[in-house]
């Protein structure tokens, strides 16, 4: 009953960064996941960066959650690591993601900071094939 | 089975099948001149009601796998063409999916019925485990054919349930991909909980009929706890017990009815008329009302794996039942104590019930704060189901062993039929006007 062969060809794909707003997230699926791709807007970044210090579940510097020189852009698996439902854009005590099943709260890094889930949103791999455009998986 | 079997071929044909295969005979022996204890109330009738619901639900079931597509671009279609074009669609549908609440209701009237007269105590406990696994094998069908209609809940509910077991250490990750058959979950997710969801119903069919051999060969408890000791104790099965369960089953089916009619969703929830979308996950997600308890057990524990642990520890609290319970009589009509603690018990499940269905931060009553414990306010419904999963664990683990061994009981009657001659102790008028009134 593992994944069948056509399953697992559903590995990669390409991504236009240009259709994305400044401040907003565009969700994709991906592997039958949503994918968050966020352009962060300069304040939601020195947040992410100004708690790199702070107490946290799964800590991890906001600099290791993106690609070296484009902070703007954050690409992340839309999946809650508790139980996998999608969290919602912008909400939580964080400003990040809040997600609606047992509320656990992301901040603006995707970094877990309040409730049950006990990993970041997590990062795939993908790879930048020019300034506006990704490769993920 | 128990005794002698004075089953009489009348006919020619009866006696040339007798001879072969003696199956008139076994039918006879078990639901006609089976001898069932004579102070039987109605709290027995639910096993009856359950076979009427496992039948009402085989029925409804294999009708409706004629209309639905197991495909995760048309099983949300098809569930509306169920719904709208298939004759009487509608109400096949509504009576398979109520018949799931319905049965939900009969199995915990009948496993409480069970824990209040004792009926798991030797020699009955593999008749009470066959019970827990068919417990078992109804809430996994459950489950997965709340995940066929393909709507939003069942969709976020199956990413939920399949994640709780990525939650385990080692295996947990290969347990989830191999019930999603992908990544995530998707249409392979959705082809084999249909597979599934037809086979288990029979593996159902299979332990009742376990359960039924192992209930035959013990013989039925009863509303004293006392085993039938002479004739006198047991009337036959029909038409005593045929007639009584015959009018049980109907009470039943009009509140069965009554939700068909009436009430087909009041029982489901709203989002599962949306189709699903992996991308959005509906604000408010909770399970089918038969899994509440669980859940907000599952929730109670900040600890997603020590959450999920707790959650089945609930479960595997009700197989180890015989063992754990250490007091040698078996009705709690003659524990005064235990018969306390478990009122305490039913409405402690109840109320975990309702945590399952509220918010965790929530408040319980009005909208003050009181003061943080943890990490939330003790007004809040998570540390409302962290009291009542506490108390559910101590009723198990702590009461039932440690109350068998101190408690005071009151005098046993020496048989079913003379409870109050040989003890004068026990109000006599009472004893005998009890069986049908009580507990
Ligand atoms: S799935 Fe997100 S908090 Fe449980």
């Amino acid at each position: 009953m593992n994944p069948s062969a056509d399953t697992l060809a559903l590995a990669s794909t390409e991504f236009d960064l240009t259709k994305v707003a400044d401040g907003q997230q565009v969700t994709l699926k991906w592997r039958g996941k949503p994918l968050f791709v966020r352009n962060r807007t300069p304040a939601e970044i020195q947040k992410a960066v100004a708690d790199d210090g702070a107490a946290m579940k799964d800590p991890q510097k906001d600099a290791d959650r993106v690609k070296p020189g484009k902070a703007q852009w954050l690409v992340l698996i839309g999946s809650c690591t508790h139980l996998g439902c999608v969290p919602t854009f912008g909400g939580g005590d964080y400003g990040g993601w809040f997600c609606p099943c047992h509320g656990s709260h992301y901040d603006t890094s995707g970094r877990i900071r309040k409730g049950p889930a006990p990993l970041n949103l997590a990062v795939p791999e993908y790879e930048f094939l020019s300034d506006t455009k990704v490769k993920i998986g | 089975m128990s005794g002698h079997s004075t089953y009489q071929p009348k006919t020619g044909i009866e006696r040339w099948l007798d001879a072969r295969l003696p199956i008139v005979r076994l039918g006879y022996d078990s639901f006609v001149d089976y001898p069932t204890p004579r102070n039987l109330n109605y709290w027995w009738t639910f096993g009856g009601i359950l076979s009427l619901c496992l039948a009402s639900q085989l029925i409804t079931g294999i009708i409706l796998v004629m209309h639905y597509t197991p495909s995760a671009d048309h099983a949300f279609a098809s569930v509306e063409h169920i719904m709208r074009d298939v004759n009487y669609g509608w109400l096949i549908r509504y009576m398979h999916a109520n018949g799931a609440s319905m049965f939900f209701i009969a199995v915990y009237v009948h496993m409480l019925r069970g824990l209040y007269y004792g009926s798991y105590k030797a020699p009955r406990e593999v008749l009470w485990i066959l019970g827990c696994v068919i417990y078992l094998l109804m809430m996994a069908t459950a489950f997965m054919g709340y995940v066929l209609p393909w709507g939003q809940m069942s969709f976020h509910g199956a990413v939920v349930i399949t994640n709780l077991f990525g939650a385990l250490p080692i295996v947990g990750p290969s347990i989830t991909t191999w019930l999603w058959g992908g990544f995530a979950v998707d249409n392979a997710t959705l082809n084999r909980f249909f597979s599934l969801h037809y086979l288990l119903p029979f593996m159902i069919a299979g332990v009742v009929i376990l359960h039924i051999w192992a209930l035959h060969v013990v013989g039925q408890n009863n509303p004293t706890g006392v085993e039938p000791k002479s004739k006198a104790d047991t009337l036959p099965f029909t038409p005593y017990a045929t007639v009584k369960d015959g009018f049980a089953m109907s009470v039943f089916l009009i509140l069965f009815a009554t939700f068909v009619f009436y009430l087909p969703n009041a029982l489901g929830h709203a989002d599962n008329y949306v189709e699903a979308n992996p991308l959005v996950t509906p604000a408010h997600i909770v399970p089918e009302w038969y899994f509440l308890p669980f859940y907000a057990i599952l929730r109670a524990v900040p600890d997603k794996l020590m959450g999920v642990l707790a959650m089945f520890g609930a479960i595997a609290c009700l197989f180890a039942l015989p063992w754990l319970d250490t007091s040698k009589v078996r009705s709690m009509r003659y524990r005064p104590t235990a018969k306390l603690y478990f009122i305490i018990f039913v409405v402690a499940c109840c109320i975990l019930g309702l945590c399952g269905a509220k918010l965790p931060d929530d408040p319980v009553l009005g909208h003050f704060k009181t003061f943080t414990l943890g990490d939330a306010d003790l007004n809040s419904f998570v540390w409302l189901s962290r009291f009542a999963s506490l108390y559910y664990f101590a009723f198990f683990l702590v009461i039932l062993p440690v109350l068998g061994l101190v408690e005071k009981t009151l005098p046993v009657p020496d048989s079913i039929a003379s409870p109050a001659l040989s003890h004068p102790a026990a109000a006599p008028e009472q004893a005998t006007a009890a069986p049908e009134m009580k507990g």
